[in-house]
């Protein structure tokens, strides 16, 4: 019995390792630095993610925590579809930060929507160290 | 007796279901009187059987059936995602080609199932709809119920979520015998 609780402790440590250190993150700052970006800077992403933006249509006033909420761990809703939108921490929603593609996908995404731009390399550095950390 | 009895119950619904079932495949290029019936009293619009379509599109809403608009609506809107009902939906150029194939393919206009069909027929000439709930057809369909069962109720919101009413919407079918309302109940005209 005690020789099964140690082990599962063990796999409980290894699975939140993993999800501290997630390969897809990783293959994807590497991309952004060979890029010519970086250092990236967790406190950037997070001053990013409150930061608003003004547009002609409605809604005028957009940010990334507009719709996800300025706390990683809870849930969303995205402001003008009312899309229910699960937490972005990895720490509590083990899908987030797994898939590049996925990631690259809703970069495009939502910097055009929120921003009306695409992000640049730095940017979306910073965000993935703040949203992993 | 009893077991007796359950096995034989249990045999009747296998082999029932197994003759709708073959039935229903044959049905799909027969399209003759009998099978289309069978295949009619079954499904209303052909379910979605398109993996990709599931995760990028049913990722975000209810997986409309493609069979609910004709070409033109499809192509329209895959070639406006990046304001998609407001938000924005782009694809990457594989993806977004694999899904215009899919739709287009199975559009209703190239469907002959009835809800297809009869969405097909009450276009006005040159009509494009971007909503399903914009045809005639459907608001036909719809027009008897309260505003409180659907927009101003909490647990629905708006027409585009078929499935919170109809419990088999998923699997193409939208029987009114099937429909439930949230905090309210079956509905039947």
């Amino acid at each position: 019995m005690k020789i099964f609780k140690t082990m599962l402790a063990a796999g409980v440590l290894l699975v939140t390792q993993s999800a501290s250190a997630s390969p897809a993150v990783d293959a994807l700052l590497k991309v952004y630095s060979d890029a010519g970006a970086g250092p990236f800077s967790a406190e950037a992403g997070e001053r990013m993610w409150t930061q608003k933006h003004n547009h002609n249509t409605s809604p005028a006033e957009r940010s990334c925590g507009g719709c996800h909420t300025s706390n990683l761990a809870d849930a969303g809703k995205h402001v003008k579809t009312s899309k229910l939108i699960e937490a972005m921490s990895p720490a509590v929603n083990t899908k987030r930060l797994t898939e590049t593609k996925k990631i690259e996908k809703w970069f495009m995404r939502n910097c055009k929507w929120t921003l009306g731009r695409e992000c640049t390399a730095q940017e979306k550095g910073d965000f993935l160290l703040y949203i992993q950390k | 007796m009893k077991t007796y009895r359950k096995l034989l119950t249990l045999a009747t619904v296998t082999a029932a279901s197994s003759l709708l079932f073959s039935a229903t495949v044959y049905g799909d290029d027969d399209g003759g009187w009998g099978m289309s019936w069978f295949k009619q009293s079954k499904l209303d619009v052909v379910p979605v059987n398109n993996q990709v379509y599931r995760d990028e599109c049913g990722s975000c809403h209810f997986a409309f059936q493609p069979g609910l608009l004709p070409e033109k609506s499809w192509r329209k809107m895959m070639s406006t995602l990046e304001d998609h009902f407001g938000d924005n939906a782009e694809l990457g150029a594989e993806t977004q080609k694999q899904l215009v194939d899919y739709l287009v393919a199975n559009s209703a206009d190239k469907s002959n199932y009835k809800r297809s069909t009869r969405i097909m027929g009450s276009l006005k000439q040159g009509e494009v709809p971007l909503r399903i709930s914009d045809t005639l057809y459907f608001k036909r369909k719809h027009d008897e119920i309260p505003l409180r069962y659907v927009k101003d109720n909490k647990d629905v919101g708006s027409y585009s979520k078929c499935e919170a009413c109809h419990t088999r919407a998923d699997a193409g079918s939208y029987n009114e015998h099937e429909v439930k309302i949230p905090g309210v109940g079956r509905w039947e005209d």
